[in-house]
């Protein structure tokens, strides 16, 4: 059917050129440029946050570009639903199985597109065929008939992929479809995917293992901040050239901690453990400290924050603030006792959008300002025009309503919220995320300041820059587990990169 | 206690057959309640299942209502509801008087597609509503519940239709049985049948449980999300209409408070026969199973000496006991499942 692959230049499957896409006035993809051609496995590699996921979604027609051009098969294009891009011929595997867990495995792999008879009856019978046929070309054993409930992520990936090999694409996108799964599974998906490749498929890998992006892929593409890098081939680069084109930046200079003298450990986690989210997490931090979490997305790094802090429930081990452990399930304790957190997702867990700045600020200490269980404005701007002043909070008055703040500045609010209830330990998620660079670094100085007068800081950032500039010590968490702790010299973005994607030496 | 009996604990079988066992054996279970209430109900006082009366009662009083839940089922599996139902169904049978007191010529079997298409009409305004304004069908059709049933009150006043205002033909069609089963009885199974084909072998039937069991995949799958959603609205007004017009048949009067009520039972009928609220699973067998059973108790409840106040609370104990029984199930089922990928990870 197809011309075997050559290495001459065939006309590419697809180009995108100059892709943007902004969410409001976040800028989540600012110039996109990929070209995929047929025969080859095409790597895309970069950190969390550079816009990978954006331009798969642009791609698959879930998303569309404000900006740039989008070529395929030779015709430009315009996808307005996934729909679309499917009958096209792309099928993409999404970093997050997206499966329906009431229904069965085979009608996951068909939904939508489901053979039928007489009557527009679906022909189940082929169905459960085909799908038996496609797990036995991949080795999968898997029932086609279980819902896909309490799939393993693994499972799910496989099932994700018999859907794309079902669909006979042209172009077959995987999202990080190797972070969940063993060697075995991955050496049996690489085999697909190189069969697939020899009928002529375009595909695109995207990664955060440099070993499975050599061992798989012809060529390969780095985006940063949203922006598009370079392409090379894999004949042609190295991890080193590739993580220097990923980073990019003298990382130290730009968000420097003042160092602090470290006092005593005020926070100490003991064998953390909760079961299929994350195991044994043991760590301590002191005055004056910051330590970060890095790791992936996913990696399980909020789900350790929530539970230290008592949001979530965990089934063994100790956390324990300033020497006094901490009954697990109980916020409310957990802020008796000087410990804070503040949320990843700023919008909905960290600011109340609809009341004022004051308001918001005094959430935490509104108990202590009530007089005789009677709470006045007054008594609320009071407390909170301190604490908006010393974090410069821009806006026209205290009642100015913090949905209308920029992000900066409602991260500005939801930390005068937390540290007015004056906490010894502070856990922040993602403090910059969503922030423009000038805000960030007048966060990152906040930070700073609040170590340097003794607080105990644990910070979970997916931004290597931030991790590597801001912390005192790092550890890296994967799949559930700490990898690495790596003192502030030893951290360097490949040692980071290296922990973040392998499991313990000799874990596996 | 009915319902936990219903539910046999620990078993051995792989999860994929247990679950599937789960969702028949929650219709069996219903249904086994059913036949116990019947039982124990016959045994106080034989009439209620062996006199003539008694048999057509117990098909027939819940034959509305199955109506209604089966539509329901359909629109909570898509996970939305719609409170509209009762009102469309009166709405619609003083419809239908008023056709037959306007135009005595007509042709009674029409006044059927007549219903039917002005039921579906009132779900089309529920379905557009929610697809492309985004609103929670909850607030939707708790909105219009209340407005047709405000245009039904103003259009009917203080009157009512009367049996002497409806073709003779027609009213029989609310008394008359084939071999003693009520045909209004045959009319809601065939309904049921027709619907229970639909959403098992057909691609949209398929499509409102994936809707329902993850509505973000069910766009990434690229599925005609809006379109199903409309169509599950217009399915469930059309049955409500239908259900008004076979009220008017049977009780032969229509004032402006028919149907009322009825919106909470046919969705207390689908939860109780396991669908689930949320979404994704549950099937109309088991909504029509569980408007026999709702109807039924409330029918048996006096005959075996309940006071009035317990058979409301028996209801609601009925309704909650289900809801907890599958959250109860699925919690197990977590649980279990995190416990053997642990193990599966060593």
């Amino acid at each position: 059917m197809t011309a075997p692959p050559a290495a001459s230049p065939a006309a590419p499957t697809l180009v995108l050129d100059g892709v943007a896409k902004s969410f409001g006035p976040v800028v989540a993809l600012r110039s996109g440029s990929l070209t995929l051609a047929p025969g080859s496995v095409h790597a895309l590699i970069g950190e969390n946050g550079a816009g990978k996921s954006t331009l798969v979604k642009i791609i698959a027609g879930l998303y569309q570009r404000d900006a740039g051009s989008f070529e395929y098969l030779g015709e430009p294009v315009d996808f307005a639903t996934t729909a679309e891009s499917k009958a096209a011929g792309i099928a993409v595997i999404y970093q997050e199985p997206t499966l329906f867990p009431d229904l069965s495995v085979t009608e996951n792999v068909f939904m939508g597109r489901q053979p039928t008879l007489s009557f527009g009856r679906i022909d189940k019978k082929a169905m459960r065929d085909e799908v038996v046929a496609l797990f036995g070309q991949l080795g999968v054993d898997v029932d086609p008939d279980r819902p896909t409930r309490g799939l393993s992520i693994a499972d799910q990936q496989l099932v994700e992929i018999a859907k794309a090999m079902s669909l006979d694409a042209r172009v077959l996108v995987m999202d990080e479809p190797t972070a969940a799964l063993s060697g075995v599974e991955v050496e049996r998906l690489f085999t697909v995917a190189r069969a697939l490749r020899d009928e002529g498929r375009a595909i695109l890998f995207i990664s955060h293992r440099f070993d499975e992006v050599f061992d798989l892929c012809d060529t390969v593409t780095v985006m940063r901040d949203g922006e598009y890098i370079a392409t090379s081939a894999i004949a042609d680069t190295t991890v080193d050239a590739l993580v220097r084109q990923m980073v990019g930046r003298d990382v130290t200079d730009l968000f420097p901690k003042v160092v602090a003298p470290v006092g005593d450990v005020l926070l100490r986690v003991e064998g953390l453990t909760r079961t299929g989210v994350f195991h044994d997490v043991s760590f301590e931090v002191r005055a004056g400290e910051i330590v970060a979490l890095a790791g992936l997305v996913g990696a399980g790094r909020s789900e350790i924050a929530r539970a230290a802090f008592g949001v979530d429930p965990y089934d063994s081990g100790t956390v324990a603030v300033a020497g006094q452990v901490l009954k697990g399930g109980d916020p409310t304790a957990a802020m008796r006792h000087g410990l804070a957190l503040i949320p990843e997702d700023r919008r909905r867990q960290g600011a109340v959008l609809d009341s004022g700045i004051a308001r918001n600020i005094t959430l935490t200490i509104r108990d202590r300002l009530a007089r005789r269980g009677l709470l006045t404005s007054r008594a609320e701007n009071d407390a909170a025009r301190t604490w908006a002043a010393r974090f410069e909070v821009r806006a026209p008055s205290l009642d100015t309503l913090a949905g209308t703040l920029s992000g900066g500045n409602q991260q500005k609010v939801v930390l005068a919220k937390w540290l007015a209830t004056e906490p010894r330990v502070l856990i922040v998620d993602e403090p910059t995320r969503g922030i423009d660079v000038g805000t960030k670094s007048e966060v990152h100085r906040l930070l700073s300041d609040l170590a340097g007068e003794g607080l105990a800081i644990v910070m979970i950032s997916s931004e290597l820059p931030e991790v590597l500039g801001m912390a005192d010590r790092v550890l890296v968490v994967h799949e559930g587990r700490i990898t690495a702790e790596l003192a502030r010299d030893e951290a360097t973005p490949e040692a980071v990169m290296h922990a973040a994607t392998h499991s313990l030496e000799g874990a596996r | 206690m009915m319902l936990t009996d219903a539910q046999p604990g620990g078993d051995r079988a792989t999860v994929g057959s247990r679950a599937l066992g789960l969702l028949k054996q929650r219709e069996v279970g219903v249904l086994a309640a059913f036949v116990l209430v019947v039982a124990a109900t016959t045994m106080k006082n034989p009439n209620f299942l062996f006199s003539n009366d008694g048999f057509r009662d117990l098909l027939l009083t819940p034959s509305l209502l199955m109506l209604l839940a089966v539509g329901q089922a359909m629109v909570i599996i898509t996970r939305n509801v719609d409170l509209s139902v009762g009102s469309v169904m009166g709405l619609t049978a003083y419809l239908i008087g008023t056709v037959f007191i306007d135009m005595p010529w007509i042709p009674w079997p029409l006044v059927f597609l007549i219903g039917l298409a002005f039921g579906g009409l009132l779900g089309l305004v529920n379905g557009l509503v929610v697809a492309y304004a985004k609103v929670p069908s909850l607030v939707v059709t708790l909105g219009t519940l209340y407005a047709f049933r405000g245009i039904n009150v103003m259009w009917t006043g203080s009157d009512r239709i009367n049996a002497s205002d409806m073709p003779r033909g027609f009213l029989d069609l609310g008394t008359e049985a084939v071999w003693r089963i009520p045909v209004i009885t045959i009319i809601a199974l065939a309904v049921l049948a027709a619907a229970g084909w639909y959403m098992t072998t057909q691609r949209g039937g398929r499509e409102y449980y994936a809707m329902g069991s993850d509505p973000d995949a069910a766009t990434l799958y690229g599925l005609q999300v809006r379109r199903r959603l409309i169509t599950a609205f217009i399915v469930s007004g059309a049955l409500a209409g239908l259900a008004g017009v076979l009220y008017a048949a049977r009780y032969g009067t229509v004032n402006s408070q028919v149907g009322a009520g009825y919106e909470l039972q046919s969705v207390g009928a689908a939860v109780i026969g396991g669908v689930a609220i949320f979404g994704g699973s549950g099937t109309v067998f088991g909504a029509a199973i569980g408007a026999f059973l709702l109807m039924t108790i409330n029918r048996a409840l006096p005959v075996l000496g309940v006071q009035d106040f317990w058979q409301q609370a028996v209801v609601g104990a009925l309704i909650i006991g289900a809801i907890v029984l599958d959250r109860f199930a699925a919690t197990r089922q977590e649980r279990r499942l995190a416990r053997e990928r642990e193990s599966a990870r060593v």
